[in-house]
This record gives C-alpha cells, structure tokens and sequence, in this order.
C-alpha cells in the first residue's frame, strides 16, 4: 500500500520537474547552510578546547607592568619590574603548586644549512609543568643548568621540522646568535594558542641563559613575566589576592599608588572564550535554521499550489474509491520525499562545503554524526509539517465538489 | 444482499445552497433498481439527471430522503465507508473519461485496486484482462491522449470494471463520442449486463442510446415522470432532449 502510495507521489512529482527541483532547491540550501554552519561553529568550539587543554590548569601570568583602569597593559616596552627572586617568592605562598619566572626574545637559529627566526623563552624547568608540556624526546634542562647559565635548549615540534626535517636533533648542536647550543630534547606538539599562535614555534633555554648571553637585561636578574600555576580551581582567587598583596609589599609599592606589574587569569580568559565560541556556534546554527525554515515554507506554498491544481484528480481518485487518508498519505509523502532528497543533497553539499572551507579558508571545521542525523530529523520533521496542512486540506474536499473543480 | 434490491430510495431530495438560496433540483423520488437491470435515464437538459447519479454514486449527498445501496443505509455510512463502497459496489463512468493523463492506460485501470490493497503483481495482471475485455489489450503502456475519445470511454469503462462492482453508473458516457462510437460502447455495455449480469444505470440524451436499456426513467424537473420498460413507453418520453 505505502509501495503504491509512493508510486503514485512520484508520479505526481515527475509532472512539474521544475518546479520540484526548484522546491527541493529551498532544502538543500536550508540544510547545507545548516551543517555547514553547525561544522564552522563546532569547528571552532574544537580548536578553543584543545587550546585551553595545552594551556595548563588553574594558570596566572604575572605581567612586568601594570594596567590602567581601561584595562590597557602600559609600559609594555619599560623595564622589567619582575625578578627571579619575586618568582621565587610567589612559590612560597600558600596553594601555589608550581612558578616558572620567563624571559622571552627572538632570535635567529641556524642548524646547517637551515635557519629559522622564531620566539626563545628563557625560563626554569618548572615552566614544562605550570604549562602542562610534556617532552616528546629527550630531556629537559635542570636547576643546575640555571645556575650556571649552560647553553642548552629544548626544541618545539615545528622548530625541528624547520631545521632539522627528519633527521633527529637529540644532542646535535643549534647555533643561536652565533653560540652553540645542544638540544638536549624536543618538546610535544601543542598546536595553536588560544590567540592563534603556532605554540610549537618555540625554543626553551635555561632563564639565566637568556638573560646573559642571549638577550642581556638591564638590570640584572630581571624577567618579563611569571607563570604561576595555583593548586585548584577554588583557590585561584586566594592566590590571587595573595600574589598582588605578596608583590605589592616586595616592590613598595604605597597605599593607592597602581601597580607596576598585572596579573592575569589565565583561565578565566579561557572559559570566556570556550564561552564565546560557544555562543558563536549556537549562533550559525539558529541563523541557518531560519533558512530551513523558510525551506519548509516554500514546500508548504508549493505542496498548496500543487493541491489546488490537481483538485480534480482528487476528486477523480476520490470517485474511484480513494479515502481521504489515501489523498492525505499521498500528498504528504509528496512532501516528504522533497525534503528528504533536498536534505540528502544538502547533507553532501554542506558537507563538502565544510570541507571546502577548511581546504581553501584554512578554517577548522568539524562534522559531526549528531548534526547530519540532526539536519535530516529536522528536514523530515519539516516536511511533515508544512505538508500536512495542504494533505489535510485535500483529503477534507468532497469528491463532486473536487470533480466539478475546474 | 444479493436478492435484495441494488438500490432502493424513497423520497429523496436535493438542494443546492447558493448565494441566492436553497434551490431545490429533486423532488421527493422514489425508485428500486433489483441485480441485473439496465436502466437508461432520459430527460431535459437541467432536470436534475447528473444531480441525481451524483447521489446514486455517493458522490453528493441527498438533503433528505432514504438511500439503501446494496443493503446499507447510505446516509449512516462514514466518509471511509462512502469511499469503500465507491471502490468496491459501484463503477462510475463519466461523460468526460476523467483518466488520468500522465498514467498509462494500465495504471489509469488498475487505479481502483489501490485502494483496495491488491498487490502490484495482482493489479496488473487484473487490469491487462479488463484492457483485453474491452479491446484495448495492445495499449497497455500508451497515455489517455494517444488514444481516441472512444478508446478513452473504454479505458474508463475497464477503470470501472476492474473490481468487479455489481452496479455501473454512467452518465452521458456517450455523450462526447460519434453515433457508430457511441453504438459499439453500447454494445459494450449490453454484453456486460447480459453476461456477467452487472447491474446498469445511464443517462442519456438520445433515443435510440436508450433503446439498449430495458427500463426507462424520465426526469422533469426533478420528479419522475414515467418509470417503465423502454418498449411502452410513449414517443414523448423517448423524446431526444438535444
Ligand atoms: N453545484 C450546483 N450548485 C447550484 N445549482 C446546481 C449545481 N449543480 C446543478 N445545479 C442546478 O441543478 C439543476 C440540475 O442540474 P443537473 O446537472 O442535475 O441537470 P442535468 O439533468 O444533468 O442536465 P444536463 O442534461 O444538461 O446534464 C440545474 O438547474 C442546475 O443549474
Ligand atoms: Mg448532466
């Protein structure tokens, strides 16, 4: 019966191609922009959650400089006000975990005959721990290798398929500035930052290093900025409050005069963001809805248009013996069978243009099983929808009055 | 059921409502057609002869009076009942073919059977018999419009015929098709009451279309005006109304 019924809508449906196609048209677009946009959007959310993963947990960043009340970091370019021993005293504080004071600069590397210019932080080996980084091979440097300022480096992923490609750069040395530098291990690939930084363009040097023979300071055991990594969630505002009233008294600062330094949660900035891109996510998807919708609507105004032609067909079926849930069934699957196969087309089409979008706008995109399944319980849903008002209103005709229809 | 009449009705009325009032079209009729008749209606143009097939054939709804088709009440019946009793009592053959132009003439036959469940298989096979039936088993595959008009009442003629139904209404079948046309649908029509015994009933407009029926029923202004065999009747009655 339900063989037949299908029989007999496409029939119907193969009288006005066009027009069905151009219905169909309205579909494939409504669903397309839906899966395109859901994968832009869920694209997106991904690549924050991975940055925030690689971020490290419950992480502050103490900044050389203070803020103005616009929030504005000032001083950017002035000397720094940190120190080593301020990093040093801020690991003392109560449910602090980990401190990891950094000198940050670029320099050229030359290994060869390759060179590549990229971001050399100075820092302490409690860095890979505050940042959550593991080693990929090798080692990492020691407190001894800060003290005495050795010329030694770790090496990120992208940094060693810069200059090395695949030749494996364990305890090769690297010329920085002209010195020699042993790798003594390269760090695991981390991707991009929140900010959309290349996190694995970078080398790590003992801070004592950094500041002597690679960048110099002008005051002595100075640092641009410290990571700090608290022991929970909940004790982040407690050592907030404790590092700003800890470095306040350190660097003498009186009573109402601002800040010479700035610190920030690192991880309050990330959920924001997670935040946002969620937000964003949800966003294109309601955006794209609204063209499903109006999909939806074209099928009902088409599904009306088609109804009121073949009122006489109804009636010659109604004569023969046709129930009005026969005409109902028909019509409705009429509807049906034009949002399914515009979803279907409209699933490839916004697939493919997911992908498209990744390959040519290098955006990160993600396709999930739950936003087809989505698209097309959606596509189904409306076709039931917007055909049943015209199905309804041709199974309620009366046949002669559905015959005599001219 | 089968000893019983066909169809039975007593005084039946119709109205029909428009934007200037009631009108009424059928005045208190009375008649009973029993298994095996063949029934020619005749009458003046607006005398209420399609108005009154169109209730016959449960199409239309009477405003009053009492309707028994083949045993059953017809103003008790639901609209599905109504449908079910079109598909499988009654065969309706209009003046106007009404197939269905983008089918072939198969589909257009095995049409009834739809809705009456059969298998495809089973559809087919029933609808090329009733093509052979009529002549037409060559044509299976063509489309209503590369057939003539006499071919396309046959087709219809199958359409009406493929669930075997006791009782065929045909209103002016004849009236859009030349006198050698109309006489071989006739032809039709007589070896179809005479052999499988089908109950017929069809309007006409011309004398001699009538004179293949054995009863005739004369509307005027929708009252009956003789109800007898065609043979007694007067040359009045038989009177071409064209
Ligand atoms: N839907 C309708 N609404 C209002 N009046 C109608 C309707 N259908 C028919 N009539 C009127 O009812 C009367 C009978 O019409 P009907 O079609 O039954 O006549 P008929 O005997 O079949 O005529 P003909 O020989 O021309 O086919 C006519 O006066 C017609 O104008
Ligand atoms: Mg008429």
């Amino acid at each position: 019966m339900i063989g037949a019924m299908l029989g007999e809508a496409w029939m119907a449906m193969g009288a006005n191609r066009l027009r069905t196609v151009l219905t169909m048209l309205g579909m494939v677009i409504g669903v397309g922009a839906v899966i395109l946009m859901l994968a832009i959007g869920q694209g997106a959310q991904q690549q924050v959650q991975a940055s925030i993963a690689s971020m490290g947990s419950n992480l502050f960043i103490v900044l050389s400089g203070s803020t103005t009340s616009g929030g504005a970091r000032m001083g950017g370019g002035a000397a720094p006000t940190l120190t080593i021993t301020d990093a040093q005293a801020i690991e003392e504080l109560p449910s602090v975990l980990a401190v990891a004071p950094s000198s940050p600069g670029t320099a050229q590397l030359v290994y060869g005959p390759s060179n590549w210019s990229t971001q050399i932080i100075g820092t302490t080996p409690n860095y890979l721990a505050v940042r959550d980084w593991r080693l990929a091979s090798g080692s990492t440097f020691t407190d001894s290798d800060v003290r005495s300022a050795t010329r030694v480096a770790l090496l990120g992923q992208t940094v060693v398929r810069s200059l090395f490609g695949e030749e494996d750069p364990l305890g090769k040395t690297i010329r920085i500035k002209n010195s020699p530098y042993v790798v003594l291990g390269v760090l695991a690939a981390k991707g991009q930052s929140l900010d959309g930084r290349d996190q694995d363009d970078t080398v790590l040097v003992p801070v004592t290093t950094a500041q002597r023979k690679l960048f110099g300071t002008q005051f002595a055991g100075t640092v641009r900025f410290i990571s700090v990594q608290a022991a929970s969630s909940e004790a982040m505002p407690a050592v907030e409050r404790s590092i700003n009233e800890l470095l306040r008294q350190r660097h003498r600062i009186r009573e109402g005069a601002d800040n010479d330094f700035t610190v920030r949660n690192l991880t309050a900035m990330a959920n924001t963001a997670a935040e946002t891109a969620q937000v964003m996510s949800l966003m294109l998807g309601a955006i794209a809805s609204i063209s499903l919708l109006v999909g939806g609507i074209g099928i009902m105004n088409i599904m009306l248009v088609s109804v009121t032609e073949r009122t006489r067909e109804i009636g010659i079926r109604m004569a023969i013996g046709a129930r009005g849930k026969d005409i109902l069934l028909q019509v409705l699957l009429e509807a049906i069978i034009i949002s399914v196969i515009g979803c279907l087309v409209g699933v490839g089409l916004g697939v493919g243009g997911a992908f498209a979008v990744n390959k040519i706008g290098g955006m990160a995109v993600l396709v999930t099983a739950s936003s087809i399944a989505t698209a097309f319980v959606v596509a189904a849903t409306v076709g039931i929808f917007f055909g049943w008002y015209p199905a309804r209103k041709a199974s309620l005709l009366r046949p002669i009055d559905a015959l005599r229809f001219q | 059921m089968t000893s019983g009449p066909v169809i039975h009705i007593e005084r039946l009325c119709k109205e029909y409502q428009t934007d200037a009032g009631p009108v009424p079209v059928l005045h208190d009729v009375d008649a009973t057609v029993m298994p095996g008749e063949f029934i020619a209606i005749m009458g003046p143009s607006g005398s209420g002869k399609s108005t009154f097939m169109n209730i016959l054939g449960c199409l239309d709804a009477a405003t009053s009076g009492f309707y028994l088709l083949n045993g059953r009440d017809v103003n008790a019946q639901s609209r599905d009942e109504l449908a079910h009793l079109r598909n499988q009592v009654i065969g309706f053959v209009f003046q106007g073919f009404n197939l269905l132009p983008r089918a072939s003439l198969e589909d257009n036959v095995a049409l009834p059977l739809i809705y009456s469940g059969v298998k495809r298989a089973e559809r087919l096979k029933r609808a090329g018999e009733m093509l052979e039936k009529v002549g037409l088993g060559q044509y299976r595959r063509s489309r209503p419009n590369q057939i003539s008009g006499g071919q396309q009442q046959r087709v219809a003629i199958a359409r009406a015929l493929v669930n075997r139904p006791r009782l065929i209404l045909a209103d002016e079948p004849t009236g859009n098709l030349d006198t050698h046309t109309s006489q071989e649908i006739m032809a039709l029509f007589g070896e179809l009451n005479e052999r499988d015994g089908i109950t017929i009933v069809l309007v006409t407009h011309e004398s001699d279309i009538a004179a293949h029926a054995r009863r005739l029923l004369r509307l005027s202004d929708g009252r009956i005006v003789y109800d007898g065999l065609v043979k007694h009747a007067a040359p009045a009655h038989l009177e071409a109304t064209r």
